[in-house]
């Protein structure tokens, strides 16, 4: 495939070479600053995800990749080649809109070999290059209808393989999945990510869905107010959110205010948990995250460290677990969201009003500076 | 990892793009389609305002003269101390039109060509009017000796100059400014009546559950296809001298007020029913479920739902019928009589006068009602289309034996109305001479021996109709591809909406009355196009520009925005997307600009009434010069082959789009 020159390929494998490396981008529309100096490196073969809120930037910062929005500043580099300033006909890249943007008055046959035309390419050679394409995501039968008689998952196959027919370096993908159907999504998501890892594309795709960045994305950069938040494999995202944001963002996160009254010590309302707080001074006010599912909920004290005790307000019935509400003395006013296993809830027999201990292990909680996110 | 947010404030060289090939050419096109419209719109309008303050003004003072009798010369005497005493002169207003000139020899009562007397005159200073001597011009200060043979053939030639000579003379000549009162009125009653009658038949059409709405929707546009001569040729066979019909109007005149006003009702009323049509169309059926729900008895719905869902509707469709009737020429010309209107008194001072000037004056005074009206109707659109909202239910009326009843009779009278005004006209076409001799004939057909171009002014029309339309789609068209669909060039592209929105608020009169400045000037390089069919394409793709654009913009608008950028990033040029995408998805709109175009083409007086020549008179501006000349059946018969021709082009419009939607437009069906 043209332009994807393979840097880990040729032994320098510890130290790989960027395929597309960004920086200080910035692009402002008028007085707004829709991204600020963002520099962002992605490997070959990677599947990239931008997530974040709606307005985070995400998708100018597609569409500066694309060059369909060209950056203020800043520089774009892709296969070692400078494209901050080429026009989209002028890079390479394949894109899947939201809307597919499929031509309805061609054929499916059609709008995948659009990009093979005029290429010097024998028709014959066009004809097999759509078949393969077409068998690859799956319609191999559907090639002489029209878009509008798909249906919308298959109309997202249509738009891929148009996509990939020219063999891009770099594929593109604007919230591909937002316009279907719950189940279509979960399904396509497998997909997408299955070929993309047989054609090792390297792949950019936008969404506000965290799940779907979680499950498909080799790393996620997140994004917000035109800045990035952190970038990083799923777990580390998960498990180590950089800021009160990601945290915040990515799944679901108790905010406690709290000061640090020792080494390894943090308060909030009369409780005092063992955490590991290196390098915060002692009396500072600092945020306390800890995910509801980390929390232990058991009946009586088995020795740990930081166990609080606690009733349970209400109950909220989420089908594979339970989400339940802790109150307590020690926490004030403050309320305690903690996940418990449907096993759990049988086997202590809990109910909305019982007593209970929390157990928050010392290693789940994480502080962050106390500022405007989170709570 | 290599990762996270820079340094803040690092201040990057700024980025500037590089511009693809594609956007050169589009750039250039819209450069060519710009310049078109600078050249054949904004151009002439400068040539006419800067014509509407040329001045000229007779200065006598500047002219000395000196009478020898045989005694040596006499006395030096200024021209002005000479024509002080002579009563034809008004030495104390000199102002003058561009052809007037004063002859010496009435400065001299007792001047005779025969006698010895030998005279001999000059400009005391350089002047750029002086005086003709038999045709030759005299602008120097030297001594011109004549004989007084020759002295008869000195004319003094006023002095060009600027400034608001002419605006000050129409407002104060009272017959001329009289009109503008007259336009506002006739405009003001026509829109009040229009908009109802319009309002009832658009009611009639989207609430009610009668029958033959189709047929009723059909017969309402049929005024579109005549030109607006037409009815007002009707209206002289029914309420006329020899009218059919006369004494329904009780002794009134039908020349005059009336039947301007009937007449501008008649070729108005499908304008304003397509826009009101559009407005009651869109409106939300969970309104009238929620107000139905509230116990709300049928007339507070309609007070409280159907108008204000409509009010933007009927507020645009008032100011279009005003702009319309305002600068409508037609109805006037057959029908009004002494009555003057705006648009008449162009026409008058123009052909009747060759007072150039003053044609301008009027044209200028008759674009602030035309703009006025257009601005407001701009402002309105833009709130209609925001009232539209995605998720609105569309109303289906329910059937009540008592409306549909009313609704039905009205329509039927509406129906009447139309198909009568047209009746006439066949009728008085095919009879040999109302109403003497109601045998049939086909003599009013024989054109060629009439005032008028006879039949080839016919197939003018034809073929202006079809360069029109051709040239007209591709142009306006791609320009309105070019605004919708360019990449960056901010400040052109509005540039371009701008220009492409002017033709509107421009009447025909006044665009054709600009044409003949700015063309019929033998300084401009273009003035080859003057008289010669070209001009006239030319000036009726301008006249009709904007409608034209708005509906290709309005389709190109629903095209996903994304096609140019995946056509873009599969490296394929915009003349591919243009071609195989934009241009077969858009052929219904483009259609649409076809049609409309030549039925315009095939109807319009008002601007090209000043730019034919003999060999290119049209057969709307035939009915307008046989109805002149008194031969109004020939007029009436001209029109209904006017009529005949957009019929036939509106029914194959209507097959061909039928045929399209089922073979190219396949997609379109699930």
């Amino acid at each position: 495939m043209s332009g994807r020159t393979s840097a880990g390929d040729d032994g320098r494998q510890g130290a790989r070479d960027a395929y597309l490396s960004i920086r200080d981008l910035s692009k402002s529309f008028g007085d707004f600053l829709a991204l600020q100096d963002v520099a962002l490196e992605v490997f070959e073969g990677e599947f990239v995800c931008f997530l974040g809120p709606s307005g985070c930037g995400k998708t100018t910062l597609l569409r500066a990749i694309a060059g369909l929005d060209i950056q203020t500043r800043g520089s774009i580099e892709q296969a070692g080649r400078d494209i901050s300033a080429l026009p989209p006909s002028e890079r390479d890249f394949g894109i899947v809109f939201q809307s597919y943007a499929l031509f309805p008055n061609l054929s499916v046959r059609k709008n995948v070999a659009y990009g093979l035309e005029n290429r010097k390419v024998p028709r014959a050679e066009v004809e097999r290059r759509v078949e393969e394409l077409l068998a690859t995501v799956g319609l191999p039968e559907q090639s002489d209808k029209f878009p509008a008689q798909l249906s919308g998952g298959q109309q997202q196959r249509v738009a891929l393989a148009r996509a990939l027919a020219p063999s891009p370096g770099l594929l593109l993908l604007d919230e591909p999945l937002s316009a279907l159907d719950a189940k279509v999504r979960v399904r396509l998501r497998h997909e997408i990510k299955s070929l993309q890892r047989t054609l090792g594309v390297t792949t950019i795709m936008v969404t506000h869905d965290q799940e779907e960045a979680l499950t498909m994305s080799d790393r996620i950069v997140v994004m917000n107010h035109g800045v990035i938040e952190q970038v990083g494999t799923p777990l580390e995202i998960y498990r180590d959110p950089a800021t009160a944001f990601v945290a915040d963002f990515i799944g679901t996160m108790n905010f406690l205010p709290g000061v640090v009254v020792g080494p390894q010590r943090v308060r909030f309302g009369s409780v005092e948990l063992d955490c590991d707080a290196d390098g915060v001074a002692e009396g500072k006010s600092v945020t306390i995250a800890v995910r509801p599912e980390d929390i232990v909920v058991q009946s009586g004290d088995e020795g740990q460290e930081n166990v609080l005790p606690a009733r349970i307000g209400s109950m909220e019935f989420l089908g594979s677990f339970y989400r339940a509400d802790l109150v307590g003395e020690g926490l004030e006013a403050d309320q305690l969201r903690a996940d418990l296993s449907i096993n759990l809830v049988r086997r202590l027999q809990l109910d909305e009003g019982m007593n209970v201990n929390a157990v928050i292990p010392r290693g789940r909680i994480r502080l962050y500076p106390t500022g405007p996110a989170g709570g | 990892m290599a990762s996270g947010v820079a340094e803040a404030g690092s201040a990057a060289p700024r980025v500037r793009p590089k511009i693809s090939r594609d956007d050169w050419l589009m750039r250039a096109f819209m450069g060519v389609i710009g310049l078109y419209l600078l050249v054949t719109l904004a151009f002439p309008l400068y040539a006419m305002f800067a014509k509407s303050l040329d001045s000229y003004r007779f200065d006598l003072a500047n002219i000395e003269l000196q009478v020898d009798k045989g005694e040596g010369w006499g006395e030096s005497l200024s021209a002005l101390e000479l024509a002080g005493p002579v009563e034809a002169i008004d030495t104390e207003d000199l102002t003058a039109r561009s052809g007037e000139r004063i002859a010496p020899t009435d400065f001299f009562p007792d001047f005779s060509f025969r006698s010895e007397t030998r005279y001999r005159l000059r400009n005391i200073e350089p002047s750029r009017g002086g005086f003709l001597v038999g045709g030759k011009v005299v602008t120097e200060t030297d001594w011109v000796e004549l004989s007084s043979n020759e002295f008869r053939r000195v004319l003094i030639r006023p002095e060009p100059g600027r400034g608001l000579g002419n605006y000050i003379e129409y407002f104060s000549t009272p017959a001329l400014f009289h009109s503008i009162y007259n336009s506002l009125i006739i405009a003001g009653i026509t829109t009040v009546i229009t908009v109802t009658l319009a309002f009832a038949f658009a009611y009639a059409l989207t609430r009610s559950c009668m029958a033959f709405k189709g047929l009723f929707k059909t017969i309402a546009m049929v005024p579109i296809l005549v030109p607006s001569l037409l009815p007002g040729i009707a209206l002289v066979y029914l309420f006329g001298n020899q009218g059919m019909i006369k004494e329904l109007l009780f002794g009134h005149s039908i020349y005059g007020p009336i039947g301007i006003v009937i007449a501008s009702v008649f070729f108005t009323f499908p304008h304003a029913l397509i826009i009101i049509l559009t407005a009651l169309s869109i409106s939300d059926a969970r309104l009238y479920e929620a107000a139905t729900a509230l116990r709300a008895p049928k007339t507070r719905i309609f007070w409280t739902v159907t108008l204000p869902g409509a009010r933007y509707g009927l507020i645009s469709a008032a100011f279009v019928v005003f702009n319309l009737v305002i600068t409508d020429f037609g109805v006037p010309k057959v029908i009004g009589g002494q009555f003057d209107v705006l648009s008449l008194d162009i026409y008058k001072q123009v052909i009747g006068q060759q007072n150039f000037e003053m044609g301008a004056v009027v044209s200028v005074v008759l674009l602030i009602p035309a703009l006025a009206a257009f601005s407001v109707d701009r402002a309105v659109q833009k709130k209609q289309v925001a009232l539209l909202s995605s998720r609105a239910v569309p109303y289906q009326p329910s059937p009540s034996w008592r409306l549909d009843t009313a609704m039905f009779g009205y329509c039927c009278l509406v129906g009447l109305f139309i198909l009568g005004l047209l009746g006439v006209c066949q009728f008085a076409a095919l009879i040999k001479f109302w109403p003497y001799d109601l045998s049939f004939s086909l003599a009013n057909y024989n054109f060629d021996v009439m005032d008028g171009g006879g039949w080839s002014s016919f197939t003018n029309s034809i073929q202006l109709g079809l360069y029109t339309a051709f040239i007209g789609t591709c142009v306006i068209f791609v320009g309105g591809y070019l605004v919708e669909k360019g990449r960056g060039f901010l400040v052109g592209r509005g540039a371009f909406q701008l220009l492409a929105m002017m033709p509107m608020a421009i009447p025909g009169m006044v665009l054709g009355l600009a044409y003949i400045f700015f063309f019929n000037d033998p300084d401009n390089p273009l003035s080859f196009l003057y008289g010669t069919m070209a001009i006239l394409v030319i000036c009726t793709i301008t006249h009709f520009y904007t409608v034209s654009h708005l509906t290709g913009v309005t389709a190109l608008k629903q095209m996903d925005p994304e096609f140019e950028s995946v056509s873009a990033s599969l490296k394929q040029p915009v003349t591919k997307v243009f071609l195989r995408v934009t241009v077969p998805v858009c052929l219904p709109a483009i259609f649409d600009i076809w049609i409309y175009l030549f039925v315009n083409a095939m109807t319009t007086v008002s601007a090209v009434v000043f730019l034919y020549s003999p060999d290119t008179s049209l057969a709307s501006i035939a009915v307008l010069n046989m109805d002149d000349a008194g031969d109004i059946a020939p007029a009436a018969a001209m029109g209904m082959m006017i009529f005949y021709v957009n019929a036939s082009m509106r029914l194959a419009h209507a097959a061909i789009t039928a045929r399209l939607q089922g073979r190219t437009q396949a997609w379109r069906v699930r």
